[in-house]
């Protein structure tokens, strides 16, 4: 599982092929109606960050959080909090410090939850995503639980020359397209390093990583350090799209969606999730416009992937490759 | 989100729509004058505020029936967004109104901070919206805007009212309690400053956390206080249990119990005995007894089977709104000066009485103190006549 | 505070430590003896509370309703945990969080299209209708009382049962050896279902119970959900004990707490258990 077969990274670049093409032939296919599937596909691009940073946890370190959004929502709030009102921030200071501080919370966070495992790891992140939606759906200074905008939006400039433009829909597309690769080739980093190796060990047996000598609570925390601060790099790119920022996207709502969509792309696979993400929103999205009832048919779509399709899609593909390349082999023997 | 059939008048061309979306259909995007209407609905249908979503759009379909199914002479082809009361969802769901389907006008929503996310939207997009029901002050006060309107009402327009009338009828010192949310604090602080005009005090201000309905405790704090009466504010299940719990322990003897008007609108009948004699302040009431009211309520119940309360009101003028300033303009939606200014100008004959905009694009309306009796909130009087917002910090008003 | 003030809040951080005991402690039986997290529990409890609106209006009786409610929500509970749960058993948590979460979905689905979606409220039956006078101004509804009493008795019931008789002794041990109890020839595949069934039907009379003192609405069970996970955690997933301790506990910090230190009245409970779980990170009685 630690390198991509290559029929997947051929089916991989060929979808992000498909996406990065889309201003291409979006206006031909889609009509007028184009532009708005551009923002539609940003924000799922924005959703698969924020899969993909959490299998980091759950599929790589086996740590399953329910309080992801957490970090995803604090990243939005620090840029709308330390945005000054009537000028742009320059995205060269504002990034660093919104990561920053999505790994410092992360660090806390991980810092209190460590000791705890299985499911009382699940239920004490939640419970501290939850500390974390009412402490600004009570605070005054977020504007409480009607939230509060970003006027300007990050300006990137150097020197004076403007580099990109995030007020423009098909920018901000881009820019969160390059970060998902960007997301994505980090993490297959990780996943290739020393470091990334005790993680592994550590979901397959923690006992025995601990046995040989590594202080595995140091390795989890880091990890879910990493985490956070990628999911803030999804919380300051789904901030900076629509300029608005609320609590309610760090209830745990956003946190089960966004470990449904780890599950349903294939939990571990790191590019599993992020089809995941395609698939659980644009399922949602036609759901809801074919029945008032699509609230029944995505707790079906839910309960079917947990019973028929446990490890998700990205399960699925990669078993279909191996067993092709296994038979493969003995036809070439 | 959602598109979705909820009448005849619904037609076919939203499943289309949706299907052009979906499967990539080709759709022609150009618009003739004899074009249907679009109008953009964006409100809760699943949920806690589901029952809201619903009797405003049944109240805004109404009106527009009543003119023939028509607007400006055209058809009208309503596209519906479940809202989820989401607020994170909402700039979403907007966006799909204003550019995935180009809707000429947008109807919602019902949550403060849903709001919020579509207001942002509307000002960046310059997509004409009305609000027919979210509150939030600010939406006609600091991000007020030429393209939004509102026909509902401002927190602060439910509960300063309120203040004058506790202290006209003896009470000097006076607890407040609300949920710890934005809607809740508004209402508070509004009923605080006209409570504190008229020259009373208030010894308490109580929040409590939000959605939990748990109140026992904060009952047995008040009774240790003994105010001479106590303003609440909250909504739906937690203003049913509210109520119950306010009589239930006693305390509605001796210390009686004020609210802003949703504390007792649409949960009346959940709430029983418990509501009797509570005193409320909104911008409806039942027995107002002007034709326009009984009109408009045996309407309702005609086409809906269902007592019309005081959302299906707020739809009812937004229908009734767009009915008369797309007349003025003759169906016209795309000079949009002109169409911003009809809108501006109507004068609505609304069964809550007669109401017509503020510079802030608020209503200028009555505010009424009503009783619970026998399960009505029944009008005692206006408390204030023709009342408008501030509107402190709305670019419109210089 | 006076004296007075201090007894009754007292009062009421037990009556609700109570109730909330209820509604917890079919979530902690169903994890501490068959290790399923059941995120579905508080949507129990909504059904529960829509059975008795529904069950009232019909025969105008709240025993009615519970004696009616009790086995639909068995029925309920059996027809999940036979079709759904019972290929989860060998499975990770987080798959059974993923269901369960699923369920939540459907189950508010199918109360928004058997019940709609307006706000009811469920009448206290007559003969418990009264009050007691506590104070010159307070007084105590009965049936709260009453409520308590029940779930008190429910306390000691299920501590009994699990304790003391021979069907506890086979649950206890199925929980800790499931082969052992199999070799003993009983059947723990009935037995799951039983408890499983068991656990639903206890949300459901929590939400049966609750409802003339709450009111009935869409999206009720969701905010039940977390309180009772914190309560549940708190004492230590799967002890019965724990579930009353932690109930009681939370009783407690949410009469007092937002009294003493408003500004923190939200987030005070979870700020309990996080400091629970940092001293004992499996809960008080695990």
């Amino acid at each position: 599982m630690y390198n991509t077969p290559r029929p997947i990274s051929l089916l991989l670049g060929f979808l992000l092929c498909v996406l990065a093409f889309y201003p291409l032939y979006g206006d031909l296919v889609f009509g007028s109606k184009a532009s708005f599937f551009m923002s539609k596909l940003t924000t799922i691009v924005i959703f698969a960050i924020l899969a993909m940073s959490l299998d980091l946890l759950v599929g790589i370190t086996g740590l399953v959080s329910m309080g992801h959004a957490l970090f995803f929502g604090l990243a939005g709030y620090v840029l709308a909090l330390a945005s000054p009102e009537y000028e742009a921030a320059s995205i060269w200071y504002i990034l660093p410090l919104v990561l920053l501080c999505c790994a410092a919370l992360g660090a806390v966070v991980a810092f209190l939850t460590i000791k705890t495992s299985g499911i009382y790891f699940i239920m004490v992140t939640l419970a501290f995503g939850q500390m974390g939606f009412y402490f600004f759906n009570d605070a005054e200074f977020s504007g409480g639980s009607d939230g509060m905008y970003i006027m300007l939006k990050p300006d990137v400039s150097l020197g004076g020359i403007q580099l990109l433009n995030l007020d423009e829909k098909q920018t901000l597309y881009y820019l969160s397209l390059a970060c998902m690769v960007f997301v994505y080739m980090v993490l297959r980093m990780i996943l290739r390093s020393a470091f990334g190796q005790v993680l592994i060990g550590i979901h397959a047996n923690e006992h025995r990583v601990k046995a040989i000598g590594y202080n595995t609570a140091n390795y989890k925390i880091v990890s879910f350090v990493i985490a956070a601060t990628l999911a803030g790099l999804a919380g300051f790119l789904a901030a900076s799209q629509y300029g608005f920022v609320n609590p309610s996207q760090m209830g745990w709502h956003t946190s089960g969606y966004a470990l449904m969509m780890v599950i349903m792309g294939g939990a571990g696979t790191i590019f599993g999730p992020a089809i995941g993400a395609f698939v659980f929103e644009i399922l949602h999205y036609v759901f809801e416009s074919f029945t008032d009832h699509w609230l029944m048919l995505m707790g079906a779509v839910m309960i079917c992937v947990v019973l028929f399709l446990p490890n998700g899609i990205g399960g699925a593909l990669l078993s279909l490759v191996q067993k092709k390349e296994t038979t493969g082999e003995k036809n070439d023997g | 989100m959602k598109l979705t059939m909820k009448t005849k008048s619904f037609s076919h061309s939203i499943r289309q729509s949706a299907l052009a979306g979906a499967m990539a259909l080709l759709v022609a995007g150009t618009a003739q004058a004899a074009d249907p209407v679009k109008v953009g609905v964006m409100l809760p249908y699943t949920g806690t505020y589901g029952a809201l979503g619903e009797a405003i759009t049944n109240g805004m379909q109404l009106a527009i029936e009543e003119n023939g199914d028509k607007l400006g002479g055209r058809d009208v082809e309503y596209v519906t967004v479940d809202s989820e009361a989401n607020p994170g969802k909402a700039p979403q769901n907007m966006n799909r109104l204003i550019s995935g389907e180009n809707v000429d006008f947008v109807v919602g929503p019902v949550h403060s901070g849903v709001a919020m996310g579509m207001i942002k939207m509307a000002r960046q997009e310059g997509a004409i919206t009305i609000i027919p029901n979210a509150g939030l002050n600010a939406a006609t006060r600091q991000f007020c805007a030429p393209n939004i309107f509102r026909t509902s009402f401002s927190a602060w327009q439910t509960a300063y009212p309120m203040g004058k009338m506790a202290y006209e009828r003896g009470y000097r010192k006076i607890a407040t309690i609300a949920w710890n949310y934005s809607f809740g604090k508004e209402s508070l602080e509004a009923f605080e400053e006209g409570f504190k005009a008229a020259g009373g005090e208030v010894v308490k201000q109580i929040l409590t956390p939000f959605p939990k309905v748990e109140f026992q405790a904060y009952l047995t704090e008040i009774a240790s206080l003994k105010p001479d009466a106590v303003f609440a504010f909250y909504a739906g299940g937690g203003a049913v249990k509210f109520v119950k719990d306010y009589n239930a322990a006693g305390l509605k003897k001796s210390i009686p119990l004020l609210g802003s008007g949703f504390m007792t609108d649409g949960t009346l009948t959940a709430q029983g005995e418990a509501a009797e004699g509570v005193l409320t302040t909104l911008h409806y009431a039942d027995k107002l007894d002007n034709p326009k009211d009984n009109a408009f309520r045996k309407a309702y119940m005609d086409a809906y089977g269902k007592e019309a309360d005081i959302y299906a009101v707020q739809g009812y003028d937004a229908g009734q709104m767009l009915v008369q300033a797309m007349d003025v303009v003759k169906g016209n939606t795309k000079d949009r000066d002109a169409l911003i200014a009809a809108l501006e100008n109507v004068k609505i004959d609304s069964p809550r009485g007669p109401w017509h905009f503020s510079k802030a694009h608020n209503p200028v309306q009555n505010m009424y103190l009503r009783e619970v009796k026998n399960g009505q909130n029944v009008v005692v009087e206006v408390a204030a006549k023709g009342l408008e917002d501030p509107a402190t910090g709305c670019s419109m008003m210089k | 505070m006076d004296l007075a003030t201090i007894l009754i809040q007292l009062l009421n951080s037990v009556q609700y430590g109570l109730l909330l005991f209820l509604i917890s402690s079919g979530l902690t039986l169903v994890f501490g003896i068959m290790g399923v997290i059941n995120l579905a529990h508080g949507a129990m409890y909504m059904i529960g509370a829509y059975l008795a609106y529904a069950f009232v209006e019909w025969t105008g009786s709240l025993g009615v309703a519970i004696l009616l409610g009790i086995p639909v929500m068995l029925i309920v509970g059996i027809v999940i945990e036979r079709f759904l749960i019972d290929s989860l058993y060998s499975r990770d948590h987080l798959f059974q969080v993923l269901l369960t979460f699923g369920l939540i979905l459907i189950l508010n689905d199918i109360q928004s299209i058997l019940w709609g979606n307006d706000t009811h409220g469920v009448p206290i039956p007559d003969m418990l209708n009264g009050s007691i006078s506590l104070t010159d101004n307070m007084s105590y509804p009965v049936y709260r009382l009453a409520v308590s009493v029940v779930c008190l008795a429910l306390a000691i019931g299920m501590y009994w049962v699990i304790q003391k008789t021979r069907l506890g002794m086979t649950i206890r041990a199925g929980a800790s050896n499931r082969e052992m109890v199999e070799s003993l020839g009983i059947n723990v595949r009935t037995l799951f279902t039983i408890i499983f069934a068991a656990g639903v039907a206890l949300a459901g009379l929590g939400g049966i119970l609750s409802a003339p003192l709450s009111s009935v609405y869409p999206g009720m069970g969701d905010n039940v959900l977390i309180i009772c996970l914190v309560v549940v955690v708190i004492g230590g997933i799967g002890s019965i004990k724990g579930a009353f301790w932690g109930a009681m506990m939370i009783g407690l910090v949410s009469t007092f707490g937002p009294v003493l230190i408003p500004s923190l009245s939200s987030v005070m409970v979870y700020l309990v258990m996080a400091l629970v779980l940092l001293v004992k990170p499996r809960g008080l009685f695990a």
